[in-house]
C-alpha cells in the first residue's frame, strides 16, 4: 500500500502536513522524516524555529495568517504564509523533492488544507499527500476536553500517530484508540513510541489523490460485507513496530475496536458516548445505485448548506449505467469527485460516503441521500 | 527581428535588467550574473528571495533567506546592508536617496542611506512594500487592506481597508493613485486625494507583475492571456473606463510586464517563453523572443529602453538589442 514513488502525482511537489498538540512529537516526527533513509530530500515549513534543532537545508520559517477568501463563504479559508512560501519555494525547484508543514499545536488544519486546492499557483505546482496527526497516548483525552483544535486535528487527519504509547497502560491505550476511532473512523491509526513508524505510511499515501483515495483504507471498502475478526490489511501495523515491548495489547480485541466503527450500518456510535463527548461526529451513508441527476445537485446543497460543520467527506459512488467507480472528496464546501476505475466484478455495486463534521444532522444526510437513489 | 544574446544562469531568474549599463540577472539560488564584455559570477550567501534596483540604477538590492539585505553594483563589488534575521526576506522596495525598505514576516524596516534603521511592525505579515515618489511614505500591502506609513516617524500608519488579502502594491509615478493586486485576481486602486476605491477584476489569474508606463498614463499588468493596462491619466484614474488588452494571445498567460522608459510602449512576457514589445496607442507588436523552456519571470529595459533583460523560471536568459 505504502508506494514509495508519485508518479500518480506527476510532477507536482508532494506535501505532507503534520498536526498535533504541542508535546505530541511532531518535532520528533519531523526529525525522523528529515534524517530516515528515503534519498528524498525535504523542504520544511514551520511555525517557529523550535528549541529542538532541525538540521535541514532548506527550512522556512512562517507565521500563521489565516485569509479568509473574499467570496462571502466563512469556511473558505487559506493559509496566506503558505501560498507566499510555496510561491518562493517552486523557484527553488532543485533543491528538494517533498514539503513537509508543521503546523502549531492550536493550528486548525482546514485552512493549511484548503490552501493546496483554492491557490491556483500552489494546485499547479503541488499536491497535498496527507494530513498527520500526532496524537499523545497519555494526554490527548484531555486535550480532547478543553481544546476543540485537538478534537479538529484528530478529525481532519488522514494518518494518526497513536504516539507515546509506552507512557500508558493496555487499557488506556485502548479507549484513546477507541475515541480516535469514533472521531475518524476513515483515518489510518498507528501506535507509536518516540514517533518511530515506518515512514512509508506516513509519506505518499495520495490521501486526497482521487485516484487513490479510500484504496489505503480497506475498511472504507469492505465494510458492509466484514466481520470483527477481520484480517489483517497490509496497512495494519499492529506488530509491525512494537516488537520490542510489551505486546499484549495488541490482541484481537484492539482488532475489535480497529474495525468496529467503520461498519456501522449507517454509522453508530451509541457506547462511544460513555467514553468521550466529542463534538465531530460521523455520518456514513450506505446505498445502492445512485442517479447523477439527483445525486450531484444533493451534494453541492447539502455542502453548501451544512459546509462550515463538514471537516471531511469521502466517499465511492456506484451511479446507474455507469461502469467506473466515482469518487469524491471534500472539506468544508469544497469538493471534487472524478471517475477512478471500472467496477470490478467482485465489487458488489454501492454507495459509500462518510460525513466527518459537528452538528451533523444524521436522519437528513440518510434521508435526502437515499432520496438520490437511481 | 532585434538579436538576442543568450545566457544560461542555471536557476530561477528572480531579478533582469541592468545595473548602471551592466545586463544583470539575480538568480534564486544566490547568484547575481554580470554581462560585461564575459559573463560575471557574484555569488550570495542565503540566495535571493527578492531584488529591486536602487533608483539611481546604481545597485541591485537583494534580499535573501537567511534575511540578510545585500546590494551589488554594476562592477561587481557586493556588500551587506544589513546581516540577517534568518527568516525570508518577502518584501523589498527602493526609494529615493538610496533608501531601502525591507520587510519578514510582521517585521518590517526603512533604511535611510547611510541613516539609522527604523524598525516597525505590522498586525498581519507584509506582503509587499512600495515607496511614495517622495519617499516620504511607504505603502504595506497586509490582509485587508493597505497601511501608508511615515518614514522616519512613530505616527500610526494610515489604514486602506478593502477586504481581502493584498499581495502586491505600487504607487503611481505621480503619487495621486496607490494601486494594489490582490489574492483575489485583481488589482484594487486608491486615489490618494480622497481614498476613493477603484476595483480592477476580471483576472483569470493573480497578478504577479506591473509596471507603470513612463509619465504614468498607463498601468500595465500580467494575470490574463494579455496585458491589461489600464488608463490612469484622467482625475478618475481608470474609474469607468475599460483596460486596453494588449498582446493577446488566447492559449498562454501573461507572466510579467515592463514599460518602456520613455515611449508608452509594454514590453510583455508570457507563460511559455515568448517576449513581445507592444506599442500602448495602436496595439501595433514586435516579437522579441519566440520561446523557450519556460515562463517568462523577470524583465527590465536599460535606461535608454534600448536594450530589454529578461529571465525565465527555467534559468534561460538574456539580453534584446532592439536596434538589431
Amino acid at each position: 500500500m505504502s508506494e514509495q514513488t508519485n508518479a500518480a502525482a506527476g510532477e507536482r511537489v508532494p506535501v505532507t502536513v503534520l498536526t498535533g498538540y504541542l508535546g505530541a512529537g511532531k518535532t520528533t516526527l519531523l526529525n525522523r522524516i528529515l534524517t530516515g533513509n528515503h534519498g528524498k530530500r525535504y523542504a520544511v515549513i514551520v511555525n517557529e524555529f523550535g528549541e529542538v534543532g532541525i538540521d535541514n537545508d532548506l527550512i522556512v520559517e512562517s507565521d500563521e495568517e489565516i485569509y479568509e477568501m473574499n467570496n462571502g463563504c466563512v469556511c473558505c479559508t487559506v493559509r496566506g504564509d503558505l501560498i507566499r512560501v510555496v510561491e518562493g519555494l517552486m523557484k527553488r525547484k532543485g533543491r528538494f523533492d517533498a514539503i513537509v508543514v508543521e503546523t502549531t499545536g492550536l493550528a486548525d488544519p482546514a485552512p493549511v488544507a484548503q490552501t493546496f486546492f483554492m491557490d491556483d499557483a500552489v494546485r499547479e505546482g503541488t499536491v497535498l499527500d496527507a494530513v498527520v496527526a500526532l496524537a499523545d497516548a497519555r494526554h490527548l483525552l484531555m486535550r480532547l476536553k478543553d481544546s476543540p483544535e485537538a478534537e479538529d486535528q484528530i478529525a481532519f487527519a488522514d494518518v494518526v500517530l497513536l504516539n507515546k504509547t509506552d507512557l500508558v497502560n493496555a487499557e488506556e491505550l485502548s479507549r484513546v484508540e477507541q475515541v480516535i476511532r469514533q472521531i475518524n473512523p476513515t483515518a489510518e491509526i498507528h501506535r507509536t513510541e518516540r514517533a518511530n513508524v515506518d515512514l512509508g505510511k506516513v509519506l505518499n499515501r495520495n490521501a486526497f489523490d482521487l485516484q487513490r483515495i479510500l484504496d489505503n483504507d480497506p475498511h472504507f471498502l469492505e465494510a458492509q460485507d466484514h466481520d470483527h475478526d477481520h484480517e489483517c490489511g497490509p496497512d495494519c501495523d499492529h506488530d509491525h513496530h512494537h516488537g520490542h515491548h510489551d505486546h499484549d495489547h495488541h490482541g484481537h480485541d484492539n482488532h475489535d475496536h480497529h474495525g468496529h466503527d467503520h461498519h456501522g450500518h449507517g454509522g453508530h456510535k451509541g457506547l462511544d458516548a460513555r467514553i468521550h463527548d466529542t463534538t465531530i461526529g460521523t455520518v456514513s451513508l450506505v446505498g445502492g445505485e445512485m442517479n447523477p441527476d439527483r445525486f450531484f445537485p444533493w451534494i453541492q446543497k447539502i455542502t453548501q448548506a451544512d459546509g462550515p460543520d463538514i471537516l471531511r467527506l469521502k466517499g465511492i459512488i456506484a451511479f446507474a449505467g455507469d461502469e467506473e467507480r466515482y469518487v469524491i472528496q471534500g472539506i468544508h464546501m469544497l469538493i471534487e469527485g472524478d471517475h477512478q476505475r471500472a467496477w470490478r466484478e467482485t465489487e458488489k455495486r454501492q454507495s459509500r460516503l462518510v460525513f466527518i463534521g459537528r452538528n451533523l444532522d444524521r436522519e437528513k444526510l440518510e434521508r435526502t441521500f437515499a432520496a438520490c437513489a437511481a | 527581428m532585434p538579436t538576442i544574446a543568450p545566457i544560461d544562469t542555471g536557476a530561477h531568474v528572480e531579478w533582469a535588467g541592468f545595473i548602471g549599463d551592466t545586463p544583470a540577472f539575480a538568480m534564486t539560488d544566490g547568484a547575481v550574473v554580470l554581462v560585461s564584455g564575459g559573463e560575471r559570477r557574484i555569488e550570495i550567501a542565503g540566495g535571493i528571495t527578492c531584488a529591486a534596483l536602487a533608483l539611481d540604477g546604481s545597485a541591485l538590492v537583494t534580499g535573501g533567506e537567511n534575511g540578510a539585505v545585500n546590494s551589488v553594483a554594476g562592477d561587481g563589488a557586493a556588500r551587506v546592508v544589513r546581516e540577517g534575521t534568518g527568516k525570508w526576506i518577502n518584501a523589498l522596495a527602493c526609494g529615493p536617496g538610496g533608501a531601502i525598505a525591507v520587510a519578514a514576516g510582521k517585521n518590517g524596516a526603512v533604511m535611510p542611506h547611510g541613516g539609522v534603521p527604523a524598525d516597525f511592525t505590522c498586525e498581519r505579515t507584509i506582503e509587499a512594500v512600495a515607496f511614495a515618489p517622495k519617499g516620504l511614505r511607504i505603502a504595506i500591502a497586509r490582509y485587508n487592506g493597505v497601511e501608508l506609513r511615515f518614514v522616519g516617524t512613530q505616527s500610526p500608519p494610515l489604514f486602506l481597508e478593502w477586504k481581502g488579502a493584498h499581495i502586491g502594491v505600487t504607487f503611481s509615478p505621480d503619487g495621486r493613485f496607490l494601486v494594489s493586486s490582490m489574492q483575489e485576481n485583481a488589482l484594487h486602486g486608491w486615489r490618494l486625494s480622497d481614498n476613493r476605491n477603484m476595483r480592477m477584476t476580471g483576472y483569470p489569474a493573480k497578478v504577479k507583475s506591473v509596471s507603470w508606463s513612463p509619465k504614468g498614463k498607463w498601468l500595465a499588468s500580467s494575470g490574463a492571456p494579455a496585458a491589461i493596462v489600464w488608463p490612469f491619466s484622467g482625475k478618475d484614474g481608470p474609474m469607468g473606463k475599460a483596460p486596453k488588452e494588449l498582446g493577446s494571445m488566447g492559449q498562454t498567460l501573461v507572466t510579467q510586464v515592463a514599460c518602456h522608459p520613455v515611449e508608452d510602449v509594454v514590453a510583455i512576457g508570457y507563460q511559455n517563453g515568448m517576449v513581445f514589445a507592444v506599442r500602448i496607442d495602436d496595439g501595433k507588436d514586435a516579437v522579441l523572443r519566440r520561446g523557450g523552456a519556460g515562463a517568462i519571470s523577470a524583465l527590465g529595459w536599460d535606461r535608454a529602453g534600448r536594450r530589454l533583460a529578461f529571465g525565465c523560471e527555467s534559468g534561460e536568459a538574456g539580453v534584446v538589442d532592439i536596434a538589431g
